[in-house]
């Protein structure tokens, strides 16, 4: 059986910075998977784009745990996808990985699944949706409101293809 | 154990399996026929965890359908799911009390627009240890740009054999449509 689950790049931070981009990420497998692993320089949550497209063509529905209160959102027609409670970023380490399903089609809009989780705070997963047909074929991962990641922080990409 | 446990564990939400770790074992992709079922058999016992990662539609007449899973063409009262789920305004938990199949969700269903499937991934865990009940857990939902769910849940296959054939069908609707895609893969222990 074909061995996959491979890693496309990595990028460990060494001065603050407030986005990564992944791009020319190849067409080859059929799903995709970003794990992020760090912190934030000020309490601000991730978010991300793909291909460039800063449109309001995202949207999302998510359900969130503080440890005392389990709650749901969506947000429609939004111009980025989060995986993370709006207004709850914190400067603790915390996780956060995303399966891009499908990426590399040409024929659905792509949904995205996602789990941020903060031990000190909160959990939080989310679907998302862009509506595009359209490969991705780049991934900006960033801070809301100008927030930087914090050095150290490290955010690998993965490939799965299935067989 | 442990290092296929985070594997199992990443690749549903952790951090990344490690190269060499995780096979691709089958895949399917529903034609234009559409199907009524999906079915992995002959599931080789070698490795330790089994992933089934499925983006989806039915054709059931509503804009949210799911899955039923079944073991080993095991369609007796042996199957326990549980969730919690959120649909954009209320979190809430539920269960498929004991029946003759596990639910997994969200997929779209046909009043969705016709390029919007849901995603699930989904973990058997042990799926060939005969001391165990099989466990499995997903995470799953759609969004619909202004509707949708997302759903994390686990299931229970209360008998002790070794899987060797997993079946998923529309919980609701009767057929699986066009570019749908399930696709197992093996994690090694």
């Amino acid at each position: 059986m074909p061995s996959t689950y491979t890693p496309i790049a990595t990028t460990t931070i060494g001065t603050a910075t407030n986005s990564v981009t992944f791009s020319s990420i190849p067409s080859t497998y059929t799903d995709l998977v970003l794990v992020f692993n760090g912190k934030m320089v000020t309490a601000e949550v991730l978010l991300v784009q793909v291909n460039s497209d800063t449109g309001s063509n995202y949207s999302l529905t998510r359900i969130n745990g503080n440890g005392t209160t389990a709650v749901s959102d969506r947000a429609s027609g939004i111009t980025y996808m989060s995986f993370s409670w709006a207004g709850t970023g914190k400067t603790d380490q915390f996780t956060e990985i995303i399966h891009f399903m499908n990426y590399s089609n040409t024929t659905t809009y792509k949904t995205v699944l996602g789990r941020t989780a903060n031990a000190s705070y909160e959990v939080t997963q989310g679907v998302n949706l862009w509506r595009s047909t359209s490969a991705i074929n780049t991934i900006k991962i960033y801070g809301n409101s100008s927030g930087n990641i914090a050095v150290g922080s490290v955010v690998t990409l993965y490939g799965i293809k299935a067989a | 154990m442990i290092g296929s446990l985070i594997g199992i564990i990443a690749s549903s939400g952790g951090a990344a399996a490690s190269a060499g770790d995780y096979e691709s074992i089958a895949t399917t992709v529903v034609g234009s026929g559409g199907a009524s079922s999906v079915t992995f058999s002959s599931i080789p016992s070698t490795y330790k965890h089994l992933q089934v990662r499925i983006i989806g539609k039915t054709d059931r007449a509503l804009n949210r359908d799911g899955a039923k899973v079944t073991f080993n063409g095991d369609t007796s009262t042996s199957y326990v799911s549980h969730y919690l789920y959120g649909d954009g305004a209320t979190a809430a938990a539920g269960y498929d009390s004991i029946t003759t199949w596990s639910g997994i969700y969200r997929l779209s269903g046909n009043t969705s627009a016709s390029n919007i499937y849901g995603s699930i991934v989904y973990d058997i865990l042990d799926y060939a240890d005969t001391n165990k009940n099989t466990t499995g857990r997903y995470v799953g939902g759609v969004d619909l740009n202004g509707a949708g769910e997302i759903y994390f849940g686990s299931t229970l296959f209360i008998k002790t054999n070794a899987i060797s054939s997993i079946s998923f069908a529309p919980v609701v609707g009767s057929n699986f449509l066009q570019y749908s895609s399930f696709a197992l893969y093996g994690i090694k222990g």
